[in-house]
């Protein structure tokens, strides 16, 4: 019975973040379309979350598409299909490994940050400040972030795409032997707009969750350092889970639908 | 004026606020005294609506602080936070000049930049100070750069968090004069939270004494010293045995 009892909290105490995250998305949404808004805390964001996070998704996405080069073509050595090293390092990239690297290289890097950030303006009393001063902070602190995010991380999974296709064709021009021009050609050939598409969706979708998770537990974070600490580990967890489920679902969306 | 009439307030099991009764006539300096943890900040928070009240009612000017357009209400106040609540990221004269570069108190960038120079120095700090950032500052003159803030768009309204915790005697006389001179020369209604009676002194027109949820004892500051409050005189005095127990 305590089992089963403790089982039963657990699911409903789920359920109830669930529903308090849906709130708080619902909330920050009807805040992004409505003002003021803040220019100057957006155009930061914009810097902090796409520019600054270039190089970690640069690096990120050139290693995993050299990486999936080599493996591929030793996979696909085994029943002589070399050739398809280009298709699969372009699909593989744009369609999955693109987005979710930069998904949890955001989550890892820029959700928490927010929360961070959020959580210790919490903790010294800036976000009651905040209200004092006739500012809200949902539309000083949330918006300008989630914003910021769910329109610069398409961008980065575009960046992202194109330098893990470089990895791969690194790699398999100057290891493995292929034609530079033809693996270019089959890289072009084979893609097609929906796998753009879907990569700049997941893109868009993956920002506005990194960015909403580090607000929401930023926002929501408990006292002190430790609470801090807490928000912090919170978010990342809760963003990372969400990008791969989110993923998933999106993936269906676009390829089984 | 300001009105708490039976404000409760609980988290959880501790009960903060157990029904306080507290009026501060328009521009009059209150000072609220009382141990560490005895709600004096959930208090003045209360009437900020940082804080929900569970139950009771809060009046300003008579108009029901639920009730109030809120821009327009906060635009009334200043605050002065326990520890200066200083925004990070922004240099320290944007920090003082926040509500007048943005929202309706909105001023030209340059002219919230001399207020905001002009509130430093009165606060005692010098121009030089405007374009650092707020951690590159002593504590002290981080809580003085949160007096200038409080009182940059001149409130009518404004409340002292602790006002003089951290600063050195001197700056402290200093901090405790310029309140007096706000609430006199502004006609500003104060509330003020501090444990220091050099303060409690300087700054008050009336006094109250916050224990275990309620005002224990209220008045005049000219009669702090003859109440025969047990409660107040163990406090003002700061005796360690008295009907307020030491461990708590």
């Amino acid at each position: 019975m305590t089992l089963l009892a403790a089982i039963g909290r657990s699911f409903l105490g789920l359920i109830a973040a669930i529903g308090r995250i849906a709130i708080f998305a619902g909330q920050t949404i009807g805040h992004i379309v409505r003002g003021p808004f803040y220019l100057r805390e957006l155009a930061v964001s914009f810097l902090n979350i796409g520019w600054l996070s270039l190089p970690v998704v640069g690096l990120t996405s050139l290693f995993t598409g050299a990486a999936l080069a080599l493996q591929i073509y030793a996979g696909s050595a085994r029943f002589s299909a070399e050739a398809v090293v280009p298709q699969i390092v372009a699909i593989g990239m744009v369609r999955e490994l693109g987005p979710v690297l930069v998904g949890l290289m955001i989550a890892a890097r820029v959700t928490s940050s927010i929360a961070a950030e959020i959580a210790t303006m919490k903790v010294t009393e800036q976000i009651d400040a905040l209200v004092t001063l006739s500012t809200h902070p949902m539309k000083y602190l949330t918006v300008p972030r989630v914003l910021a995010a769910t329109i610069v991380v398409p961008l980065l999974v575009a960046v992202g795409d194109i330098i893990g296709i470089f990895g791969g064709y690194a790699v398999a021009t100057g290891t493995l032997g292929f034609n530079p021009a033809a693996y270019i050609r089959n890289t072009l050939d084979f893609l097609e707009l929906k796998d753009v598409v879907s990569s700049l969706a997941k893109g868009a979708m993956f920002g506005f969750i990194a960015a909403l998770m580090g607000c929401y537990y930023g926002m929501n974070s408990g006292r002190g350092a430790q609470g801090v600490g807490s928000a912090t580990k919170g978010s990342v967890e809760a963003a990372a889970v969400l990008i791969l489920g989110a993923n998933f679902v999106l993936t269906g969306v676009f390829f089984s639908l | 004026m300001i009105k708490l009439i039976g404000v409760t307030k609980s988290f959880g099991n501790n009960h903060v606020l157990r029904g306080v009764d507290l009026t501060v006539d328009r521009g009059t300096s209150l000072v609220i005294i009382g141990g560490s943890g005895t709600g004096k900040s959930i208090a003045i928070k209360s009437v900020l609506g940082l804080v929900t009240p569970d139950a009771g009612k809060i009046t300003v000017d008579g108009q029901d602080v639920t009730q109030t357009d809120r821009d327009a209400f906060l635009a009334r106040f200043g605050m002065l936070f326990q520890g200066a609540a200083l925004f990070d990221s922004l240099p320290v004269w944007q920090n003082v000049a926040f509500r007048l570069l943005r929202g309706s108190l909105k001023r030209p960038k340059d002219e919230a930049r001399q207020i905001a120079i002009e509130k430093l120095r009165r606060v005692g700090l010098t121009p030089d100070v405007a374009d650092r950032l707020p951690a590159e500052l002593s504590g002290g003159m981080q809580k003085r750069v949160g007096l200038a803030r409080a009182i940059a768009a001149d409130p009518e309204i404004i409340f002292f968090d602790e006002p003089t915790t951290g600063l050195d005697p001197i700056m402290a006389g200093v901090i405790n004069d310029l309140i007096r001179e706000i609430v006199v020369e502004m006609g500003a209604t104060a509330i003020t939270i501090t444990h220091d009676m050099t303060s409690v002194r300087a700054i008050a027109d009336n006094v109250a004494m916050l224990h275990d949820g309620v005002i224990q004892w209220a008045g005049p500051v000219g009669d702090i010293d003859t109440s025969g409050d047990p409660f107040l005189d163990q406090f003002i005095h700061g005796r360690a045995i008295g009907p307020i127990e030491a461990v708590r």
